[in-house]
């Protein structure tokens, strides 16, 4: 059976023209870019070209402003200590409660040190409120860090108009970017983003490779200090292979944008009406209005997402839950908390994330095998009965044991 | 040396005017042992013009010290002491098609050995103006003295001022860090305390214009109902190709498609297409066209279906 892969907002695939490219870096090309002979030499360039496209892909004014990291969690802690670093009379944060754990447990861990942090609250549709948080921005403030789009909704934030207006109150902007590079068009130099950050393994580079872009003249205070590479901002060997590859994907990205926000979308517009015609008691969580062009995020009211998944790969279909089970938690998403999505659905949400190599024949074998499924499912529901939910599901069934 | 010019590896490889100039009348040494770099520069220089008839090189140094000599003394041979002294860093290390940023003082160093040489040959002191101490602007071979030596003497307090006296930090700006460390510690000792300078201006992206910078333009302008169709037509296209290039930066474009009476049909193209920041684009070319027109104007954006049934097919 061949696998349908639907799960590319947790990685995705690394595309073998990729592949192809990096090979070479990891045996004859296996010289230090930093050492003066020959061995070195190829590498240097291959990295210099790799920072280029980079930079042409983010729409970077300088490609000095790209500097390579291990992944997009360092990217994020980089920019948030450096911040904070750099600007040490400043205690405060303002961030979002949907952002990626990378960001949320960071400032978790730092409320700890004694920093306040303003996690802005979003609406059903997982909105933020602008007004609320130009009531935040203060010189007390020493970062504002915003993902441009959730990874369990896709809803894309106006980071953009965010970052004029943390500018305006004279506050460095960061936004994790790694769900939005490669499937959204990215202009840096004509907007306030002070820094951002990308993974590699979400637009088909390996893992293990990720992108700080640092806007020249910001201040900065690096995480890694030792050698030179990277201007000395990210001391560390560069990941020569990763960075040549991730080159390669931000060229294919680049080439594909248009692909992605025509062909995808489409694809992924077909699935959710196929699915939402066919299941009743079904429903898009975030903003399908303002959304990323792969993602479609479902929730299957009255039953549980790890069981959705598991009958799902059964039929080769891989997607992801934002059921507590599925995340080794007893909570579920913490994204969909904060939309306040009752519980009876949020354990029932379904991420489907699409890329380029998805086909309209995958498409149309999900929509066949999900109502099914839920069907399935819902037999064994004790909120369920017969074609529908039982009245006030909520207070049918209250076990009192958790 | 993956990242030097096919200029400066001819200049390294193949170096023209090493050796000294046997009967020279003009000496010129800068750097020192110690740090590594060290050049002699030796000129023949004609006593009635001025006219430099021929130099030479030694040096101890790196590929890209050895290559810059080799491009200085290629370009003073012929001209005279004054114009020679015209000079810059810059212009060596532009002859040779740029010097990575972490080499440019060796191209400082060339221009210092030609300072000394002319000075040598009038006959002139030449105060020594900086011990040399460890790198902090590599972009811009910038060294610790010669930062602390300018923050002291002037006073300066803030980077950007560091930068317009000694070009420091100018560039590439990885260095900042240090040169506010040097600022902390110049201003503590005259009893001052360093503030950072808030966080920098930004340019605004121009197209995308905000809903709040769209000036009111008077509808129905006397004026405006003179223009013929064709005239609005030129008009309009001269307006949307002063917009192109910045919808090109981002993968995109804009056609004409139709104009009537108000309303102006716009095709967009590429990564316009999409975009979630579209119907910002649109509103700025509306802007963009009622400005130009001196009337107010409506901009849609079609489809190529919506085309279709336009065209009345
Ligand atoms: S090192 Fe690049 S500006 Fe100083």
């Amino acid at each position: 059976m061949n696998d349908i892969y639907l799960d590319n907002n947790a990685t995705t695939m690394v595309d073998p023209a990729v592949v192809d490219e990096m090979l070479p870096f990891f045996s004859e090309q296996f010289g230090n870019p930093s050492s003066i002979h020959s061995f070195g030499n190829k590498v240097g360039l291959a990295i210099k070209k790799a920072r280029k496209t980079i930079q042409t892909l983010l729409g970077a004014e300088y490609d000095s402003e790209i500097i390579f990291t291990s992944c997009g969690t360092e990217s994020d802690s980089t920019a948030i200590l450096s911040a904070l670093r750099a600007q040490p009379e400043r205690k405060e944060i303002i961030t979002t409660e949907v952002e990626h754990p990378a960001i949320l447990t960071l400032c978790e861990n730092l409320e700890t040190q004694g920093f306040v942090v303003h996690y802005l609250k979003v609406d059903e549709k997982g909105r933020l409120d602008l007004n609320a948080y130009q009531r935040l921005l203060s010189d007390k403030v020493a970062i504002v860090s915003v993902m441009w789009a959730n990874n369990e909704t896709g809803t894309i934030f106006p980071v953009e108009k965010m970052a004029e207006m943390a500018q305006n109150a004279g506050i460095m902007f960061h936004t994790d970017a790694v769900q939005a590079v490669g499937k959204l068009p990215v202009n840096l130099k004509d907007s306030c983003i002070h820094m951002l950050s990308l993974s590699g393994h979400k637009l088909h580079a390996p893992k293990g490779i990720g992108v700080l872009y640092l806007k020249r003249g910001t201040r900065f205070r690096p995480l890694l200090r030792g050698g030179h590479q990277e201007r000395g901002r990210r001391a560390g060997t560069e990941n020569a292979a990763a960075i040549v590859g991730l080159g390669k994907a931000a060229q294919l990205a680049l080439e594909h944008m248009a692909f992605e926000n025509s062909h995808v979308s489409a694809l992924r517009d077909k699935l959710q009406e196929g699915i939402l015609k066919a299941v009743p008691c079904s429903f898009v969580t975030g903003d399908p209005d303002n959304r990323l062009p792969n993602t479609a995020n479902i929730a299957f009211e009255y039953i549980e997402g790890e069981a959705i998944l598991l009958l799902m790969n059964k039929f080769g279909i891989a997607a992801s839950s934002g059921s507590a089970c599925t995340s080794g938690s007893l909570e579920p998403s913490h994204v969909m908390k904060a939309m306040g999505i009752p519980y009876t659905a949020a354990h029932g949400t379904v991420r489907f994330s699409l890329s380029r190599y998805n086909t309209e024949e995958e498409i149309d074998k999900v929509i066949e095998a999900v109502p099914p499924i839920v069907a399935k499912l819902r037999k064994l529901s004790p909120y369920w009965e017969g074609d529908g939910p039982v009245e006030e599901p909520e207070k049918s069934f209250a076990p009192v044991y958790a | 040396m993956w990242d030097y010019s096919e200029k400066v590896k001819e200049h390294f490889f193949d170096p023209k005017n090493a050796g000294a100039v046997s009967d020279a009348n003009a000496v010129g040494d800068v750097g020192s042992l110690s740090c590594g770099d060290a050049l002699r520069l030796t000129l023949k220089v004609e006593d009635k013009t001025d006219i430099i008839l021929n130099a030479g090189f030694q040096t101890f140094g790196c590929g890209s010290a050895i290559a810059s000599s080799s491009a200085l003394t290629e370009m003073v041979k012929g001209l005279t002491v004054d114009e020679a002294l015209e000079i810059s860093n810059q212009d060596i290390a532009d002859y040779l098609d740029g010097l990575p940023p972490e080499k440019m003082h060796c191209s400082v160093m060339g221009r210092e050995a030609l300072q000394a040489a002319v000075a040598n040959y009038r006959g002139e002191e030449l105060e020594d103006d900086h011990e040399e101490g460890a790198l902090v602007c590599k972009c811009f071979a910038i060294d610790e003295v010669m930062v602390r030596d300018t923050v002291r003497a002037n006073s300066l307090s803030s980077v950007e001022e560091v930068t317009n006296y000694t070009k420091a930090g100018g560039g590439c700006s990885a260095c900042h860090e240090g040169i506010e460390q040097i600022l902390t510690e110049e201003m503590e000792a005259r009893g001052e305390t360093f503030t950072p300078a808030p966080i920098a201006a930004t340019k605004k992206n121009v197209v995308h214009l905000k809903k709040e910078d769209v000036k009111k333009i008077e509808p129905e302008k006397p004026a405006a109902a003179k223009l013929t169709t064709v005239q609005r037509i030129k008009l309009i296209e001269k307006a949307l190709d002063e917009i192109r290039p910045s919808l090109q930066r981002d993968h995109g474009d804009v056609e004409l498609v139709d104009v009537d009476g108000k309303n102006i049909y716009v095709k967009l193209i590429g990564a316009c297409v999409g975009c979630q920041l579209a119907s910002a684009t649109v509103g700025g070319i509306q802007q963009k066209l009622m400005e130009a027109l001196g009337e107010f104007v409506k901009v849609t954006p079609v489809s190529d279906e919506q085309l279709t049934n336009l065209a009345g097919v």
